[in-house]
């Protein structure tokens, strides 16, 4: 998800299967050998060509009509609709900055929630959605010049109140202000004639040198409400006589459920109210979850037999090793993904040519919140459902084609996220709003489901395993002349956004092993699709979250194999990149100088390890410093320089980044999803361990403001983690880790 | 029927035996600020005070409570430490995602009234409630500012 280059909507197919979800099985959801799933944008083609059919069906511009995106109450308080859902990431104290600056609103009197669906939302390159570290960057423009334009609208409304020109009057926090007679009118009290005059086109925007809230750590809106129970997720979400559902899923993923041996007696439970089949689930509805889940886990479900074939589909044999041995054994030629030079000639004359191959496993998102839905029939044929979301719209159209409406029939609700890093994409399966319209629809009561942790880690679409084999030849200096890089597997951007990004070879893929900065002038890079017979999905940073692992650890065994120093061969391929360079050396200033060691340390020995990356427009330098105690790796501290360009709110960058880098060491260290008899085994964070209080490192993050265009924040201090510790362990040990999760391996004490 | 004293209140709950106090609080009070998040008394978030004590209500079933006093995250501001942690929490601009911190708040809570100067250490023994976020040091911070 780095590049969404800009989208003609109106060509694109519609991003929701082509029949009911009510009527799929899980396998054919996916697709399966036919690869019949069809993915497209999230507005319904039949609107997109309404809209782009006569003046009077025209849609606006994204981000250009003002009442869309705020209210302004009497008494000056501002409820913003903002494009994006928030998730813990800070993004509707970023609207409120950027459209408070503008408007000339202290960002603290902004109420900011998810806008419903519309088409004035879809600002990112014409896509509405909260991911791919787009949302700050790609709405910055067009939310200042909002709020500039609600300004503008106050300033025209209180100049025909007070019978002056609007040259005469200025602004002041809420209010229009006449300086030469000293009167002033709230925006409270201008709002509702303000907000329906024509906007202005040209309204000029403010100086950022006078700027108040951007660039400024102003608090975040949300803080009181979640240090005190009072943020409200998908899950706390009530109506009146509702049903409470609980499910259990096929064991191996695309069976269903056949038949059920005790449903009279699971019927008859306390509290039930009916027993359902779902595609690839079974779900009990009753007077309380609690109830629900006992009775659903009572069940006795046989279940249809898993397909043989090995692996177009998960078979009852497989497993997560057997899929990496699939995709190192695959010797079919990929697609070129990158080339540079002639790297064969350069392989030809090199001094010393080294081979590594790189493996990452599959990951779960296991954040915090459960997945849950509530689906609630009107009177009026409408549907409302509380879903947790990142694109609405598609949400909307899916539940649609679910419940048989129209998508202007679905009335979409988007609460705050507790916690997502992709989790929240449409995953087919892997989401429990279909289950909850179906349920509804079948009681005839609202009905809200709630997936079990345990479901949760069975079901939940997995960070794709992912496998490389690398090359690089190197001059009689040690100096690299060649990289030839060989990606074998499956993105999710090709799995869920196929029909609008047509690219072959998948960015997702491949990101983190393209389009480096280093000067290695000889370069020939692939990319071999071998489909995953798993769900997968989107997971914080992507195709960087391994591909950075591989890609900088190699170019540390490169260091090695040429004799040079890890951080000084860095600075030498980058000679001509003076962002990288200046990024570079911030870190190792942050750290108080480049030191690799072994070095004493109290506790013993410690080492350092350095990496780079170029996630989602932004780059960043990470350091790492490890230890090795109990034969487990300890990373006492990570130093990360972080170059996005240009920021919005410094305290809310450092946490970002600091919470991506827990992130990336949690992956590091311990998260893998481990198949087995075409089973997942971790059911729960008892066995899929997850970073903890205890193995946090102290964060240091400094910010460079380069300049360059604004970059992404919520993913990028992610990818650079995992090498930083990896090359910093080999520095300690000599040991290379080439495989996730550390864990996994017996390390050689320091 | 069981009768049980949450903030302060006697409230009725007709649940079944075994059914564990997180969802008496969530699903039968409509109290939804203790969260779920495992079931297994794994990641905290279901936090709650029982007695003063810190406790994953997810593992403690209706009928074990009595006459024990439970304190949620909806009564934290009327405790006068309750409230320090708050105030620390918004200083140090700790949640994210925010999901939780509840369970978060709360632990922070009954350790500075069991110990109201915690060295390093306690905190680190007492809050091993889960953050996906990764908001640990800001957490550590916070603790150790409403100690203060």
């Amino acid at each position: 998800m780095n590049d969404l280059s800009p989208l003609d909507m109106s060509l694109a197919a519609p991003l929701v299967p082509n029949e009911g979800v009510a009527n799929l099985s899980r396998r054919r959801f996916l697709g399966g050998a036919a690869g019949a799933l069809v993915l497209a944008v999230s507005l319904p083609a039949a609107r997109v060509r309404a809209q782009a059919e006569g003046a009077g069906a025209l849609a606006p511009k994204p981000g250009t009509r003002v009442p869309a995106f705020l209210e302004i109450s009497p008494d000056g308080r501002v409820r913003m609709f903002s494009a994006f859902v928030e998730g813990g990431q800070g993004i509707n104290t970023a609207m409120a900055q950027i459209v408070g600056e503008e408007l000339d609103v202290n960002p603290a009197r902004f109420e900011v929630e998810c806008a419903p669906p519309s088409p004035d939302h879809a600002l990112v390159n014409g896509l509405r959605m909260t991911g791919g570290s787009f949302s700050t960057r790609s709405s910055y423009d067009a939310m200042r010049r909002l709020g500039a334009t609600a300004r503008d609208m106050m300033i025209r409304t209180a100049a025909g109140r007070l019978k002056v020109q609007d040259s005469e009057l200025t602004t002041e926090d809420g209010k229009v202000v006449h300086a030469a007679s000293g009167r002033s009118i709230g925006y409270g009290e201008l709002a509702a004639e303000a907000l329906l005059l024509q906007p202005k086109q040209d309204v000029p925007l403010r100086d950022p040198a006078s700027f108040r809230y951007i660039r400024k750590p102003v608090a975040r809106l949300d803080v009181r409400d979640k240090s005190t129970g009072r943020a409200v997720y998908a899950i706390d979400q009530k109506v009146d006589g509702m049903l409470y559902a609980a499910v259990t899923h096929a064991p191996v993923f695309g069976t269903e459920p056949q038949a059920l041996d005790n449903e009279p007696a699971v019927k008859a439970m306390p509290g039930v109210h009916s027993v359902h089949r779902l595609p690839g689930a079974v779900a009990v509805a009753a007077d309380s979850w609690w109830r629900a889940r006992k009775a659903v886990e009572a069940l006795k479900v046989r279940w249809s037999e898993p397909l043989r074939d090995r692996l177009s589909a998960v078979s009852a044999s497989f497993s997560s090793q057997e899929m990496l041995a699939a995709l190192k054994a695959e010797t079919a030629a990929g697609l070129p993904s990158e080339t540079e030079g002639d790297a064969d000639a350069a392989f030809a004359t090199a001094a010393k040519v080294i081979e590594a191959d790189y493996d990452a496993p599959y990951l779960a998102h296991a954040q915090l919140e459960p997945p849950s839905s509530l689906a609630r029939f009107n009177a009026d044929g409408t549907l409302d459902l509380w879903v947790p979301n990142q694109m609405p719209e598609l949400f909307q159209a899916v539940a649609a084609k679910t419940a048989g409406l129209l998508p202007e029939q679905v009335k979409i609700h988007s609460p705050m996220l507790g916690g997502f890093f992709g989790r929240h994409f449409m995953y087919g399966p892997s989401n429990p709003f279909p289950q909850a319209i179906l349920l509804a629809k079948a009681t005839g009561k609202p009905v809200k489901v709630l997936w079990s942790r345990e479901e949760e880690f069975l079901n939940d679409a997995v960070r794709p395993l992912s496998f490389s084999r690398f090359r690089a030849g190197l001059g009689p200096d040690g100096t690299p002349t060649a990289i030839s890089v060989r990606t074998v597997g499956e993105g999710p951007i090709a799995r869920w956004f196929g029909a609008i990004f047509k690219n072959p070879v998948d960015s997702s893929a491949v990101e983190g092993i393209v389009e480096k900065p280093y000067a290695i002038p000889n370069r020939k890079m692939e990319f071999l699709k071998v489909p995953h017979p798993v769900n997968i999905a989107f997971w914080r940073s992507v195709g960087h979250s391994m591909n950075d692992f591989f890609y900088e650890s190699f170019l540390d065994e490169i260091a090695q194999a040429g004799d040079k120093d890890p951080y000084e061969l860095r600075l030498a391929l980058l000679k001509e990149k003076p962002r990288h360079l200046t990024l570079l050396k911030a870190v190792a200033d942050l750290s108080g100088g480049w030191k690799r060691g072994p070095y004493d340390a109290e506790g013993g020995k410690r080492a350092r390890g350095v990496a780079m990356a170029s996630p989602f427009g932004s780059e960043t330098a990470t350091i790492a410093e490890v230890s090795i105690a109990d034969g487990e790796a300890k990373v006492h501290r990570l130093w990360i320089a972080i170059d996005p360009g240009s920021i919005v709110n410094p305290a809310i960058v450092k946490a970002q980044v600091e919470s991506a880098a827990a992130l990336g060491l949690s992956s590091a260290l311990f998260e893998q999803v481990v198949y087995k008899d075409g089973r997942r085994q971790a059911k729960n964070y008892d066995a899929y361990k997850i970073l903890s209080r205890e193995h946090m490192p102290e964060v240091h993050v400094a910010i460079v403001e380069s300049g360059a265009p604004m970059g992404g924040i919520g993913e990028p201090g992610l990818p650079g983690v995992p090498p930083a510790v990896t090359n910093a362990l080999a520095a300690l040990t000599g040991q290379r880790i080439r495989s996730l999760p550390i864990a996994n391996a017996k390390l050689s004490g320091a | 029927m069981y009768e049980i004293n949450v903030n302060g209140e006697t409230r009725k709950a007709d649940v079944d035996p075994g059914t564990p106090l997180l969802w008496v609080l969530r699903d039968t009070l409509g109290m939804t600020g203790t969260k779920y998040g495992c079931g297994i008394a794994q990641c905290g978030a279901c936090t709650v005070m029982v007695d003063g004590t810190a406790l994953r209500s997810c593992q403690f079933p209706i009928e074990r409570v009595g006459g024990a006093r439970i304190t949620t995250i909806e009564a934290i501001e009327q405790d006068e430490v309750g409230r320090k942690v708050v105030e620390a929490w918004v200083e140090a601009q700790v949640p994210q995602c925010g999901y939780c911190q509840s369970g978060q708040v709360m632990a922070a809570t009954a350790l500075l009234k069991e110990t109201p100067k915690p060295t390093d250490q306690d905190i680190a023994d007492a809050m091993t409630n889960l953050c996906r976020c990764g908001t640990y040091n800001h957490i550590a911070a916070a603790v150790r500012q409403a100690a203060a």
